[in-house]
């Protein structure tokens, strides 16, 4: 029987409540006694030269309270970037000044050049129309490899050219070219891992508000790491100590990577506040986000893969530029270095992997991590050059890989990470089961009566979740540790607040977390409440992204929980008269062991508040504990996924008719919330496959600038449930943590593309279509275009 | 948005007279109109709302078996409304956006806009509907004149529509993926006379006849006749979701899959 109670149990999420009721406290939900709101102009234009921003008639239209521009943030901090990468020659990376509001240039389509706080949003938009600009258009850089052409516009001029870094990771390129030379096959494809906009439900909102008489700033935002920005906005722009400002990450409506990042509206507001006396608020348009959220991947891509006689890897040696657009957002660089390079051994003992990525900078919105960052681009090209190796040799694509898999473990890869553990012989057998794929050739037959092709998609991949340890991200670049924490405080009556760094936007963190508690303490979740995303609530923890919230915060909340056992005991063992090496603790009772002596928990921590009958002389009253976690590896999740499309070969159109996850998160805390996390991965990982695409002109204009041209995946277009199986049920524990714990947040959208193309691939080839390869989006259009190409 | 202000006659003549203002606009479900006022695109002074007027609102079967639908239906009822009487038109008004969209826009506001990937102009032109307005009746085939242009005058209201019934339509609709508005749809109707196929979505110039296949399917109404037809991609629509040639090759698919639909 499933249990309902503790690990392991699928309990229905607590704070659906709220959600599902219009309860919840969205930061647009704060509105603050004689707050302004501010309205930004944003560029129309991808690169321009500032010649004049005029205010002065635009101040006095009616509601202006003031009129901010670049020139106000002179002598004030830029937006930093949080990872420094070193290029193959051993220089930095470029990282030029990314100011609050656009100084001296614009730089994409959406960049602010001004910023109208007003009475009212409205009263700001009028006003802002009434900004007198003269901006001299320059030329748009758009395409990377012409961005790195001699000549090319500059994005920066105090940069010499385009090129935010060159870098090569992995194995030195002798090694390398002498594994292709002796290569008996070699395989070679180029692709696109196509730009995409995170869009999630709730768009950014930012209230900065200020207390004169404390000198005390607070912003509201919709943040997935409150402390995140408050040391990067606090130290680095504003220069506000910490102790004189306060973020606040209230219930947040979905992030997915694009609210990690520390961003311009959020200083604006802060300092705008500070300016003039009051609380000041932005909240953005749906057609804002589309031109000032980050973006994520758009990679392009060569990847060759060297195999000898027997079908075995011997080499991967992969070519990417990755566009950073026009300023360097919060994380940006680490994506396509260290959380991309990192990834690219996959499941496999290839011995010889080498990764090159030339960053670019373009006139376009700030590239940066997006559900997956960098895995999904790594599982991408990897998974798919492996296919179409399947295809050149004539083998069976799941024999191809399962012949290559690596199966001892710990596995030093040739790229730098050891997987501690994995069976990936066991989530491929799961898959296959699952899927029944002996019974595939009738399916693709059953659509071939109907005139439509089928196909079949198989993907295998690793994850590098929970990024770790600092010590070893600080030699990386990292300018941030990688820890989290959390603080157990116990009350009198025995219940239990517990304060994490990890952020809750989605994730079921409030449901989860309790139930590890709970489990610990042999006492009942509802006795424990999570309290997460406010900076004077919590301790300093780096918040949630990378699956990283019960594997790197969930440590902590075990260690902090074992403190308060420790100390719990010596309490019981005080109020029972024995020795503490005596008391064990189950079902919330504190008993001497091998007798009927026992104090219940509420016992405990009432005496631990009310000290009278107490060791005072040994230890502190009161049952409160805080630890901080500092992983000592990343966790390596890992999956084998299969679908099969039916495609209409006269319209190009696909649809998925089935849809196989089989997972390895290790332990699980809650079943159903981890199955609900794959399925929104997978979900997204169908739109990146199959509908979004995030397209610029090549005068840099944002041609799906809203939902009439960005197609996001609606319900309609994922398998249905009856052939949709999402499994979770081989599970090799994690090494290095408490609770076996791997992280689930991001797998799905990793695992999905490669699959869902290697199906359509599948299906094409089935219908006598040579086709091997089409960019993502694989839409209709696109499959007919190829088909007919 | 910008302020303005709002009026809602409950009578055409009224609306007319409202009309008459310095940058009046007239708002029928408010679709398209209400996300341009949002993002400011448009600035009228006085915006007249047809919603109040119940004899623009409606399905009536005239006598002589046309079906009349009033301006300011919205495409909710006509689904429901238009079923036992002409289900073709029905279906087609049942799959226009979503809930939401269907049960807000209205026929007239569709056909006075006439966006040219919307459905309701290639039933129109399709089913030779009269687009009755309050001051005369324009045949369809005089009233759409290219993409987002018709032949209204300044202030003219779609009072109703009258459809003539055919003895058999179907709709064919393949969805630009973002929105959900016809890539290329095409609308056919056979009637005694002959068959009128109406094709959307695909030209640069709007909703248009595609007179080739008519021609083909009035001998042999079925999928079969219409296989070795194609239209030229030139002046078809190219953009981010489809070239011009790969709609051009779509005007045959929905064409082919328009009749066997029908019913």
């Amino acid at each position: 029987m499933p249990k309902d109670h503790g690990i392991g149990a699928s309990q229905k999420r607590r704070e659906d409540v709220r959600f599902l009721t219009g309860a919840g406290n969205y930061t647009d939900d704060i509105n603050l006694h004689g707050q302004a709101y501010v309205y930004f102009l944003r560029s129309d234009m991808a690169h321009g030269k500032i010649n004049k921003v005029d205010t002065e008639e635009a101040s006095k239209m009616p509601g202006v309270v003031r009129i901010f521009t670049g020139a106000d943030f002179e002598g004030i901090g830029g937006l930093p970037c949080g990872w420094q990468v070193t290029d193959k020659n051993g220089d930095p990376m470029k990282e030029p000044a990314h100011p609050v509001l656009a100084q001296g240039k614009v730089r994409h389509v959406g960049d602010p050049i001004a910023a109208v706080v007003a009475e009212s949003l409205e009263e700001a938009r009028t006003a802002a129309e009434a900004i007198e600009l003269d901006i001299e258009e320059l030329p748009a850089v758009v395409d990377m490899k012409a961005a790195l052409a001699d000549g090319a516009a500059k994005v920066h001029d105090d940069l010499s050219d385009n090129l935010c870094y060159d870098w090569q990771f992995g194995t030195d390129t002798e090694t390398t070219d002498k594994a292709f030379a002796e290569a008996a096959h070699v395989t070679t494809l180029e692709l696109v891992n196509n730009r995409l906009v995170a869009n999630p439900m709730e768009p950014r909102v930012a209230v900065g508000d200020y207390s004169r008489a404390n000198d005390e700033s607070t912003l509201y935002t919709t943040s997935q790491n409150p402390h995140v920005i408050r040391l990067l906005m606090g130290a680095f722009v504003l220069g506000i100590p910490e102790h004189k400002l306060r973020v606040v990450a209230p219930d947040v409506g979905g992030g997915f990577g694009t609210k990690i990042f520390h961003y311009a509206e959020e200083a604006f507001c802060t300092f705008a506040a500070r300016q003039v006396n009051r609380p000041v608020k932005w909240t953005s348009s749906r057609s804002e986000a589309f031109m000032s959220d980050a973006h994520g991947r758009d990679h392009v891509t060569k990847i060759e893969l060297a195999l000898d006689a027997d079908n075995n890897f011997t080499a991967v040696r992969t070519d990417t530029y990755a566009n950073m657009g026009a300023y360097l957002s919060t994380f940006s660089s680490s994506v396509p270095t260290w959380l991309h390079g990192t990834l690219m051994a996959g499941n496999y003992k290839t011995p010889a992997v080498q990764v090159n990525v030339k960053a670019v900078f373009t006139t376009t919105v700030p590239v940066d991590a997006y559900r997956g960052a960098g895995r999904p681009e790594a599982t991408f090209q990897l998974e798919r050059v492996i296919d179409k190796a399947a295809r050149e040799l004539g083998v069976d694509p799941i024999a191809l890989r399962r012949q290559n898999f690596i199966t001892q473990f710990p596995y030093e890869t040739p790229v730098a990470v050891a997987y501690d553990t994995g069976d990936y012989e066991a989530t491929m057998a799961k898959m296959e089961e699952l899927m029944d794929i002996p019974g595939f050739p009738e399916r693709r037959k059953a659509s071939e009566a109907k005139g439509k092709l089928r196909g079949l998609g198989v993907n295998c991949f690793i994850e590098a979740c929970g990024i770790a340890p600092s010590n070893l991200v600080g030699q990386l670049g990292a300018r941030a540790g990688l820890y989290d924490a959390a603080t157990v405080r116990v009350n009198a009556t025995g219940s239990i607040s517990v304060m994490v760094g990890a952020h809750s936007h989605g994730q079921g963190h409030e449901t989860a977390f309790p139930q590890v508690v709970a489990e610990m303490l042999g006492i009942d979740e509802s006795m424990i409440d999570i309290v997460h995303g406010d900076t004077s609530k919590i301790p300093f923890g780096m918040g949630t992204y990378g699956s990283r919230s019960i594997a790197v915060c969930g440590s902590a909340m075990v260690r902090a929980t074992e403190k308060i056992i420790n100390k719990a005991k010596k309490i019981a063992a005080h109020l029972l008269e024995a020795a503490e090496t005596d008391i064990e603790l189950k079902d919330g009772q504190f008993s001497v062991a091998g007798t009927d002596k026992s104090v219940a928990w509420g016992d405990v921590t009432l005496a631990a508040y009310v000290p009278h009958n107490y060791p005072l002389e040994d230890i502190e009253p009161g049952l409160e504990e805080t630890a901080f976690y500092d992983p000592s590896n990343f966790t390596y999740p890992a999956g084998a996924y299969a679908c099969e499309v039916e495609l209409d070969p006269e319209t190009g159109e696909v649809t998925i008719e089935k849809f196989v996850s089989a997972d390895d998160f290790g332990n699980v805390i809650n079943p159903m919330i981890v199955e609900g996390q794959v399925h929104g991965g997978i979900a997204q990982g169908i739109g990146q496959a199959l509908l979004e695409n995030c397209a610029y002109d090549e005068n840099g204009q944002l041609l799906s600038a809203s939902y009439m041209d960005y197609a996001m995946p609606r319900a309609d277009d994922l398998p249905h449930m009856a052939n949709y199986t999402v499994d979770h049920s081989c599970q090799t524990p994690c090494t290095h943590n408490p609770l076996g714990v791997k992280g689930c947040g991001e797998a799905g959208a990793i695992g999905s593309p490669p699959t869902v193309v290697n199906a359509v691939i599948d299906a094409l080839q089935s219908g006598g279509h040579k086709v091997e390869h089409i960019d993502m989006p694989v839409s209709p259009s696109r499959v007919w275009a190829a088909m007919n190409g | 948005m910008y302020s303005f202000d709002m009026v809602r006659p409950t009578s055409v003549a009224d609306a007319v007279s409202a009309l008459g203002q310095d940058e009046a606009q007239a708002l029928g479900g408010g679709q398209t109109l209400i996300p341009t006022l949002k993002q400011r695109l448009a600035m009228p002074s006085v915006l007249v709302s047809l919603s109040g007027i119940e004899e623009m609102k409606g399905v009536c079967r005239e006598d002589n078996g046309d079906l009349t639908i009033g301006g300011g239906t919205t495409h909710a009822t006509v689904a429901a409304e238009a079923a036992a009487h002409y289900p073709g038109l029905a279906k087609l008004a049942g799959g226009i956006g979503d809930p939401a969209v269907r049960n807000r826009g209205t026929i007239g506001g569709s056909l006075a806009n006439n966006d040219p990937s919307a459905c309701y102009p290639a039933a129109a032109l399709g089913s030779g509907a009269t687009i009755v307005t309050n001051t005369r009746e324009i045949a369809a085939d005089d009233y759409f004149q290219g993409m987002f242009t018709t032949a209204l005058e300044e202030g003219e209201i779609i009072t109703s529509v009258r459809f003539p019934v055919p003895e058999a339509a179907g709709y064919a609709k393949f969805e630009q993926p973002a929105s959900r508005f016809a890539l290329t749809a095409v609308y056919v109707a056979k009637y005694a006379d002959g068959v009128r196929v109406a094709v959307t979505g695909a030209s640069e110039n709007g909703v248009f006849r595609w007179t080739e296949a008519e021609q083909a399917l009035s001998s042999n109404f079925s999928p079969d006749a219409v296989a070795g037809l194609s239209v030229p991609a030139d002046g078809m629509i190219s953009d981010l979701h489809g070239t011009g040639a790969y709609r051009a090759h779509l005007v045959g698919v929905m064409t082919k899959r328009a009749v066997a639909a029908a019913s």
